[in-house]
């Protein structure tokens, strides 16, 4: 395909959500959007669990309902703590979750992004795919004027550039606008997705219709590393899947696969998967660093959204609704500016972090600040007490001719094993001062 | 145990035959002076070896997760790009 050569309002690159998110916003609105994407088609090279929350997409395309690929929606959510050979767990089911509009769906996202693009596409922009974005065209005064695709004469102008190019973000980190990413502030998913009738996964989770499942999984199966598993029901597949930070990973010798294999093969994990069929297995990073990752979300005529960032809320497993929020924010704040006849300089891109600090990505990044830092060095959290919960609720629930007092005794011995008693109570105010 | 092979069989690929996107800058450094080796454990595709003393890179199988990369910290000896454009992994689901 040849390379356009007139200049364009704006460029945004990368096809997933943020992007998405700001070209349709964009395009919308009625202004000239060129989107380049590297893959074959969008969401060609793109990862998540997934669960897609409705109200980002919402703000967006107000009936995507109508329209886009969604898996199930989400009625219970269980949260287990694992231990090799058992899981202590709650579980939420709300049947208020069957009423629409629906509030959580599992998605594929392959086909969501496609279908995201579509509606992209249909909205005005120019949605150009397997365009490798390498750099960023600069004036004399170091601001941003353009991009250089991967072709030949691939120079593209525009008032301002928008990058969505995900977690990697090496667009901007070679533009020297931020530094590339630490293995403290990224951990790697892995994931499968496994096929079965759907019939077998509605008896398995007790679902009907579209209702669907999800479970987060903490504990052994991260093997001492900060890391969560996850697994998902869609409509006749399920996603399995475990997340740990690079900075643990890189320090001991248990490889992703035998990660997932591992998760795959726990006796509360297994019998949910069996017989099934896998189809693919992938591999993404998520940029975990929080808040005080985050780099310079502006400039001299671009912005950063989405992952390239480091938008993504870690503990409620949230990013691809910060992505297409942080996507809107930065659209929003440019038609603001072209509406009042005024250029995409840093000092008015300003607005788009002043939009952002009042948005729920921010105050939510914001309160959750010290989890990561706390996790990385009290590792009591994902180290001993899954275990010693498991421990207990064995304890507690075996019935073996000894009377209860002793066991009771027991495990609050166990636990002061484990941690002195000044110890427990550290662990607890500091989660409630990690999460106020 | 299962191999990263059987894994990656159920992808697609288009494979960017004699290009590989990823290159060690200085295959010395690995073998002499990096002790851990690490992106031969971390990498999720089984693309980097450490054998007889040599450190290997195969590409083909590569997810384009960026991990290699961001953990060769100390000796940021990962030169990094993406495959060409539309080649490489191509995710069916994601
Ligand atoms: C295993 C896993 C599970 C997850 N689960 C969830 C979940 O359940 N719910 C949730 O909300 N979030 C989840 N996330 C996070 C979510 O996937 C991300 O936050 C989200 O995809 C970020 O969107 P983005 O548009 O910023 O980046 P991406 O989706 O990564 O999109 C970036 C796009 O830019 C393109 N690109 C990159 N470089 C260039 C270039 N130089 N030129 C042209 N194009 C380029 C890429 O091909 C890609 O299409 C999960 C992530 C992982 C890895
Ligand atoms: S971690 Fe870096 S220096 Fe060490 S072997 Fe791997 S690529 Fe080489
Ligand atoms: S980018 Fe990821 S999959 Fe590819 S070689 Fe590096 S670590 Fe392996």
């Amino acid at each position: 395909m040849n390379q356009p050569t007139e200049k364009f309002d704006v460029i945004v690159v990368g096809a997933g959500p943020a992007g998405n998110a700001a070209a349709y916003t964009l395009a919308k609105a009625g202004k000239k959007v060129l989107q380049l994407e590297r893959g074959e088609y969008p969401g060609s090279k793109n990862v998540q669990g997934a669960i897609l929350y409705a109200d980002a997409l919402e703000k967006i395309i107000p009936d995507f309902r109508d329209s886009a690929p969604l898996e199930r929606h989400v009625v219970e959510q269980r949260m287990w703590l694992m231990e090799e050979q058992s899981h202590l767990g709650t579980h939420f089911r709300s049947d208020q979750y069957n009423q629409q509009p629906g509030n959580r769906y599992t998605i594929i996202r392959a086909r969501f992004d496609k279908w995201f693009s579509d509606q992209v596409q249909q909205a005005g922009a120019l949605v150009l795919c397997e365009m490798t974005v390498t750099e960023l065209l600069k004036d004399e005064s170091g601001r941003v004027i353009g991009v250089n695709v991967d072709r030949e004469n691939g120079r593209i102008y525009a008032d301002a550039v928008i990058l969505a190019d995900g977690v990697n973000s090496l667009v901007a980190s070679r533009a020297g606008l931020r530094e590339d990413i630490k293995p403290a502030a990224v951990a790697l998913g892995v994931k499968e997705i496994i096929f079965m009738p759907k019939e077998t996964i509605d008896a398995r989770f007790n679902l009907t219709g579209q209702e669907g499942a999800v479970i987060e999984m903490f504990g052994s199966i991260s093997e001492g590393m900060v890391g969560t598993g996850f697994l998902y029901t869609n409509k006749d597949s399920i996603s399995v899947g475990i997340g740990c930070m690079l900075s643990d990973m890189k320090q001991q010798q248990t490889t992703p696969v035998e990660l997932l294999e591992k998760l795959k093969r726990h006796p509360s994990v297994a019998p949910l998967i069996a017989g099934g069929e896998t189809r693919e297995y992938a591999a993404h990073l998520l940029p975990e660093g929080g808040y005080d990752a985050l780099p310079k979300l502006y400039g001299e005529g671009w912005m950063l959204v989405g992952d390239s960032a480091g938008f993504l809320n870690a503990v409620h497993r949230e990013g691809s609704n910060l992505a297409m929020t942080t996507g809107r924010l930065a659209a929003e704040t440019l038609l603001e500016l072209f509406a009042a006849g005024q250029p995409a300089s840093a000092s008015n891109l300003a607005r788009y972090q002043a939009r952002l600090d009042e948005s729920f990505v921010m105050k939510d990044l914001k309160k959750y600040r010290k989890i990561p830092g706390m996790l990385d060095r009290q590792r009591q959290f994902v180290a001993d007490y899954p275990g010693l919960l498991n421990q207990a609720a064995f304890n507690f629930f075996s019935v073996d001719g000894r009377d209860k007092e002793a066991k009771e005794k027991e495990i609050i011995a166990s636990f002061r094993q484990r941690r002195s008693l000044l110890g427990l109570l550290g662990d607890a105010f500091r989660v409630w001062r990690a999460t106020r | 145990m299962i191999k990263v092979e059987e894994k990656l069989y159920q992808n697609r690929y288009r494979v960017d035959a004699d290009r590989p996107h990823i290159r060690i800058r200085n295959p010395e450094l690995c073998n002499e002076q990096c002790d851990t080796h690490a992106c031969t454990v971390c990498c999720p595709a089984g693309c980097w070896s450490f054998e007889d003393g040599k450190i290997g890179l195969i590409t083909d199988g590569c997810l384009e997760c960026g991990t290699c990369r961001v953990i060769c910290d100390k000796f940021a000896n990962v030169d990094w790009n993406y495959p060409r454009a539309g080649f490489g992994i191509l995710f069916k689901f994601g």
